[in-house]
């Protein structure tokens, strides 16, 4: 690692000041940064660690019936307090990377760092969540732009995201046994106005929707709805873990596993 | 070079550490405290895993100065107060739960911490839960028989024979 600052302020107000200064970035749990600092392929000059702010901590339900996640909440939490209320959500948290990883790991830095991999993308864009920042609350069709890209400007730190409550939801993760991370991820939600379907791992612009299905669960939410559907594999990513052609293939048919799982 | 100060195994340490020093660095070249294996780096082995405020993590991945204040215990503090290894330490030793001994530190880390959230797992729960430590020796079946037996459980059945069957 190239040398940095390392500031833990204890007021979103002074990490907002410590993110203002030059070169600084934000780190959450440091599950993905510290190991790309290793490898030298960032090299800022602070680090500000938001860790310790105890309002960006927790799980709760609010009243309009949405689950609000505070950003700096790790995944075991995700997993043991928001299971009573989106079991979909806490099964996902429980399941990414290792124990140890979840313990650190935040859903802020997840969904700030927008790796095309990752699961928490799924889950935000597939329930129609809120990202809310400093600044504004940004809807998660607007947020994730493509690849480890965001509508977050520099410096704007996520405080909590909000997640819609559906009627039914599953997310199933064809996993990368090594990384632990989705080759593929499909993360189906049923709410009373329709069905979304949000796939990570898959594509080359990040994570995604995938309209046709939604269209086709929102009239006849039933694995049968998407078996005659066919994924374009163009913009697949294609590495040796799997083709363009195969992830195609996956987001299908996880789709439809994830609509059995949801019942 | 900051100050950090923190609790580990029960005593009060503290020392000057650079913005970037890790966790396990500081424990092992700071402190000395070279049980605590670093075998990979990158966040993929489990061979550095502490625990932090009670919870295990990679130490490797954790930035000293993010436990200023936390309570660290690592496998130096796990044996009982007389010398005598621990009930999963024993176990470990009773069920053959290592051969190279190089990642066994971060394994009975991480075994101490699913024992102490669930006292009685099941196989598949042990399994699960080791997911982030990497054994190139053993295979596994006598770690899971080593876990399952300091919790109690009757391990009769897991032969290594049984296991390998399944």
């Amino acid at each position: 690692m190239y040398a940095f600052d390392f500031v833990r302020p204890a007021t979103l107000d002074e990490a907002v000041a410590a993110l203002g200064g030059e070169e600084a970035q934000a780190l959450g749990g440091g599950q993905t940064l510290i190991p790309a600092l290793k490898q030298r392929l960032a090299a800022p000059a602070t680090l500000v660690s938001l860790t310790g702010l105890p309002e960006l901590r927790g799980v709760c339900a609010a009243d309009d019936g949405t689950l609000c996640v505070g950003g700096a909440t790790t995944h075991a939490v995700v997993a043991a307090e928001a299971a009573a209320h989106y079991p979909a959500l806490a099964a996902l948290a429980g399941n990414i990377g290792d124990p140890a990883v979840r313990n650190r790991g935040t859903i802020g830095g997840s969904v700030a760092n927008n790796d095309p991999s990752a699961c928490y993308p799924a889950a935000a864009l597939g329930s129609g969540a809120t990202i809310r920042t400093n600044t504004r609350d940004i809807a998660a069709d607007d947020y994730f732009q493509g690849m480890f890209t965001t509508a977050l400007e520099p410096g704007e730190i996520i405080t909590e995201i909000r997640f819609p409550v559906p009627e039914k939801a599953a997310y199933v993760k064809f996993e990368q046994p090594a990384s632990r991370f989705a080759l593929v991820g499909v993360f189906v939600a049923k709410y009373a106005d329709g069905v979304r379907v949000a796939v990570t791992g898959a594509s080359e612009e990040g994570v995604f929707r995938w309209t046709e299905a939604e269209a086709a669960l929102s009239s006849d939410f039933g694995a049968g709805a998407v078996s005659g559907l066919s994924v374009e594999a163009d913009m697949m990513i294609g590495d040796l873990h799997g083709s363009p052609e195969y992830r195609a293939h996956l987001v299908k048919v996880l789709t439809g596993r994830a609509v059995i799982a949801a019942g | 070079m900051t100050k950090v100060t923190m609790t580990v195994n029960g005593k009060a340490v503290s020392g000057e550490v650079e913005g970037r020093t890790l966790l396990s660095q500081f424990l092992r070249d700071g402190l000395g405290l070279t049980g605590t294996h670093v075998g990979c780096d990158t966040s993929q082995c489990g061979a550095c895993v502490v625990h932090v405020n009670g919870q295990d993590v990679k130490s490797c991945t954790t930035l000293a100065l993010e436990c200023e204040g936390a309570e660290v215990r690592t496998i130096e503090g796990m044996a009982n107060p007389d010398g005598s290894l621990s009930v999963i330490q024993q176990a470990f030793q009773d069920h053959h739960g290592l051969q190279c001994g190089f990642c066994t530190p971060g394994m009975v880390m991480t075994a101490s911490a699913l024992l102490a959230q669930n006292p009685t797992p099941s196989e598949a729960e042990i399994r699960h839960y080791l997911e982030g430590n990497i054994c190139r020796c053993t295979g596994y079946h006598n770690i899971v028989k080593a876990i399952m037996a300091a919790s109690g459980q009757d391990v009769s059945h897991l032969g290594s024979d049984a296991i390998a069957a399944e």
